[in-house]
């Protein structure tokens, strides 16, 4: 099969999280960036990928797909085997399970995690704007009451879905491995199964790889 | 025999215990799960949670969604929370050869449906929900005034949003291709209170493929009995 293509910075989180999932599934891929100081999201070529000018944008053969989610999907069921099934989508209740936890990150733990990664990232680093500190303690405190829903749920399961990995959990891996690089980290010390499952994650070579690649600025 | 398959799959979910959603009908996260139920056929019942009465935070509730928000669901032993997840779990569950409104098993369909279910989340939503929220729900609900600059913002958002909309549609009668599918269902609720609540559905006007699918939809069944319920001009 061609390498498919995957358009946008490695360090982006939205890339990052396609990118563990071809990874996982041993996928032949190639990174293609785009350039953002020179829009190159919004230029023509770049919009007939995504036309709401973002990344990534991805393409295998004649298919052109945009969000990040959805790319994850096409290409965890384009190399599905018994052996790498991270979506179990023939299991009614697994399946299942993989949609919650993935809507929860999403809806409820992203939102109160990834402030804290621009307010203590990259928005100083990147975007020369200062934290603001009051943003981050807010966050601060809806990300605990957060933590201690997961703490409880990964206190009877290894994994999200359950006892499997799967795209539930990979779905958490870009913005919680930056949240690590803020002075914040030792927040999760405070909830053992989570710290628990989170090392886990970060121990799959999938993971390991893509990390070298997305150090993140020493806040 | 296909009138005879599809007597014997209508039995059969009659024969099935009613699933259960969990909360109010006005909410657009039960209306999304409601369509799909609607539209597969389900037997279902409506559980109302008393919000005002915080239902949503009590235990037994926290037991169906630690997060103490709705919908939750029921199906025997399954509980589940987030309404796409539910959504998709009754659209796979009540699957069929005539009823695929996922198109799981085709690598491309699926993935096309999965594109524009994220655009609705992620674009189309947070353009327009900002306007239900300023026109109706604030006011008639916590006697706010409308914040027009938030409207203004989020009507020239809009327009952005549906002129994209207008050129995928102008090429493909739904929005993962020549089926409807989850995608389309994801738009009903939010795009329905747009309709109904606010004072600007005129929008739409100014893109004629766009509203030509909306009322293509509108004209199912399942929606127009899910909106004669949530109407707010009763």
């Amino acid at each position: 099969m061609a390498p498919v293509k995957v358009f946008g910075p490695a360090m982006s989180t939205n890339v990052a999280r396609v990118l563990v999932c071809l990874e996982e599934v041993g996928a032949e891929y190639e990174v293609v960036n785009i350039d953002f100081q020179a829009q190159e999201h919004k230029s023509p070529e770049h919009l007939v990928r995504n036309p709401f000018g973002q990344i990534p944008a991805f393409q295998d053969g004649d298919l052109l797909l945009f969000e990040s989610r959805a790319i994850s999907k096409y290409v965890l069921r384009k190399y599905k085997t018994d052996k790498v099934d991270l979506l179990r989508e023939g299991n009614l209740k697994e399946a299942a399970m993989v949609d919650v936890w993935t809507e929860v990150d999403a809806h409820t733990y992203n939102p109160a995690l990834s402030p804290i990664v621009y307010e203590c990232l990259i928005n100083p680093m990147m975007r020369g704007i200062p934290t603001n500190q009051k943003v981050v303690d807010e966050s601060l405190e809806k990300l605990k009451k957060v933590l201690e829903v997961y703490e409880a749920h990964l206190s009877k399961h290894k994994y999200l879905a359950g006892d499997f990995i799967s795209f539930a959990d990979l779905n958490h891996f870009p913005y919680t491995f930056y949240f690590m690089g803020t002075p914040h980290a030792a927040l999760f010390d405070s909830y053992p199964h989570v710290k628990a499952w989170w090392e886990r994650i970060m121990a799959r070579p999938s993971v390991q790889k893509l990390g070298a690649s997305m150090v993140p600025p020493k806040a | 025999m296909l009138r005879l398959a599809t007597i014997a799959t209508t039995l059969t979910r009659k024969l099935m215990a009613p699933v259960k959603v969990f909360g109010p009908a006005a909410s657009t996260n039960v209306a999304r799960v409601l369509v799909c139920l609607e539209e597969v056929g389900a037997d279902y019942e409506l559980v109302d949670i008393d919000f005002p009465g915080k239902g949503h935070k009590r235990p037994d509730h926290l037991a169906r969604n630690p997060f103490g928000q709705v919908p939750a669901f029921q199906d025997g032993d399954v509980i589940l929370f987030e309404s796409r997840a539910i959504a998709k779990y009754v659209l796979r569950k009540y699957k069929s050869e005539q009823l695929d409104l996922l198109r799981e098993g085709n690598l491309e369909e699926a993935a096309m449906v999965d594109v524009w279910t994220e655009v609705e989340t992620h674009q189309y939503h947070p353009a327009l929900s900002p306007i239900v929220l300023e026109c109706f729900i604030y006011p008639t609900l916590r006697g706010l005034p409308t914040n027009q600059k938030v409207v203004d913002e989020s009507l020239e958002k809009a327009k952005k949003v549906l002129e994209i909309y207008e050129t995928h549609l102008s090429k493909h009668k739904y929005l993962a291709g020549d089926f409807v599918s989850f995608a389309d269902f994801n738009h009903f609720a939010c795009t329905f209170y747009f309709m109904d609540a606010t004072p600007y559905s005129n929008l739409f006007d100014s893109y004629p493929y766009v509203k030509a699918w909306w009322e293509n939809l509108m004209s199912r069944p399942s929606m127009k009995k899910l909106g004669a319920n949530m109407s707010t001009r009763n």
